[in-house]
């Protein structure tokens, strides 16, 4: 087998330890320097993305909207999220359609699935108080069964003009009221995962609405600022 | 025969050895953790076995290329580097070229650096032989990965969601056996392929002596 060869080590000619060392910061340099260059080559595109599937979320759970404003919450008001650098909390998304009139929020929020964490988005009308809409972000549910709750095309739909108050439960027996919604076969951990983190996501941002009516516009005002 | 056909004739069999007699996955039994857990669809699959290949060609390479500049007692340090940088540009330009594989393989992409073909291959091969010949390993092996990867994923998804790269085969009535999209789906099917495989080999080893009575009869 030509994998095999003897290495004999010749005594006195081993490589001292400044070799050593300098053969490895040598090569954690030069990783260093491309994996420098692959992020930053990497980083735009990536973020593009993301802000790309996230904008056509939006547009999925909040019915008629094409444009959307991105809002965080800070000293107790609404905050333009380009105002707020470096901002990491919770973010809230306003969007609107062609004629710039507000069409709803939407708001994400994220927990523990049955397999890891799951991130959804969904959207809000203000003047309905309903839920609009719901998208998965983020999931790494079974497949076959987990995957139901964004492959399963009915299941999603009821979320679309679904109540919020009292918070929305997930059924075994079939749904009748506008505040509920059925338990997924095989994966009632999935369903009773999404609903959950969507009634923490309404119980944070709901109370920090403003009434309808008074939406931020889509073109900011001169202080940047929303009431 | 002249030293550049030795040559060629080498490079060949270092290249077509990784396919089929020594394919990593179906004779090695290597890199069993990405085999069971990201073929649980073609295309996924496919995907790891690019990532693995670029990882595996480029560090075989260079790791050829500097064989005599490292000295052996930082030897699998300095390769874990190498391998490391790969497997995260690998990373970043999944992330950035096709996002929704690289959500499915989500942590088993990083983890390509412990793949232990990989590793194997450098200390077995790549430091040891000149760059032309481990790069005709490295691809032949490469390849032999990638085509055990699409082998699992491919009937995996056919079984399992009754696809083939998302285009449905069966129609409506077919019940997928959600099963084999599941865990213990990929340790059956990666059994019954091994199993194909030694069948296949052992048929091949036996042949000789079963053609042979009815060659010398014909002549």
């Amino acid at each position: 087998m030509t994998d095999v060869e003897l290495t004999v080590s010749v005594p006195g000619r081993e490589p001292g330890s400044i070799r050593l060392v300098a053969t490895l910061v040598v090569t954690a340099m030069l990783s260093g320097i491309v994996l420098a260059g692959a992020f930053q080559v990497t980083k735009p595109v990536i973020e593009a993305n993301r802000m790309r599937e996230l904008r056509a979320g939006v547009f999925t759970v909040v019915p008629g909207a094409t444009r959307v404003r991105t809002f965080t919450w800070r000293d107790g008001r609404l905050v333009d999220a380009e105002d707020d650098d470096g901002a990491s909390g919770p973010v809230l998304y306003a969007g609107y359609d062609d004629d710039s009139s507000f069409r709803g929020w939407a708001m994400v929020g994220e927990g523990a699935g049955f397999q890891d964490t799951i991130r959804v988005l969904h959207g809000f009308d203000p003047t309905q108080w309903r839920v609009t809409g719901m998208h998965i972000l983020l999931s790494r549910e079974t497949p076959g069964l987990g995957d139901k709750i964004f492959k399963d095309a009915d299941w999603v739909a009821s979320f679309d003009a679904l109540a919020v108050e009292p918070p929305i439960t997930v059924v075994r027996d079939g749904r009748d009221e506008a505040h509920e919604v059925d338990a997924i076969t095989g994966a009632t951990i999935s369903s009773q995962a999404v609903v959950k983190i969507i009634n923490e996501a309404n119980a944070a941002w709901l109370p920090r609405l403003p009434p309808p009516g008074a939406e931020p516009a889509l073109e900011r005002d001169a202080s940047g600022d929303t009431p | 025969m002249t030293d550049h056909a030795v040559d060629s004739s080498r490079l060949y069999d270092e290249f077509v050895k990784g396919i089929w007699k020594e394919n990593p996955v179906f004779v090695q039994v290597l890199g069993m953790c990405p085999m069971l857990a990201v073929t649980n669809s073609a295309v996924n699959a496919l995907a790891m076995g690019l990532a693995t290949a670029f990882v595996l060609i480029g560090s075989s390479v260079l790791v050829s290329l500097f064989r005599r500049l490292i000295p052996r007692q930082v030897r699998i340090s300095t390769y874990i580097i190498i391998i490391a940088t790969f497997v995260t540009v690998a990373d970043f330009t999944l992330e950035a070229v096709v996002p929704t594989v690289h959500r499915e393989l989500g942590a088993f992409i990083s983890l390509i650096v412990v793949n232990c073909l990989i590793l194997g291959r450098q200390e077995a091969f790549a430091s040891r032989n000149p760059i032309h010949v481990a790069l005709a390993d490295a691809v032949g092996m490469a390849i032999g990965f990638a085509f055990a990867l699409f082998c699992l994923g491919a009937t995996r998804e056919i079984l399992g969601s009754g696809s083939l790269f998302g285009v449905s085969l069966f129609g409506e009535n077919f019940e997928p056996w959600v099963i084999m999209v599941l865990p213990p789906g990929g340790f059956l099917m990666l059994g019954f392929i091994l199993l194909f495989f030694n069948w296949v080999q052992q048929r091949r080893t036996l042949r000789p002596s079963r053609v042979s009575p009815a060659t010398r009869e014909a002549a």
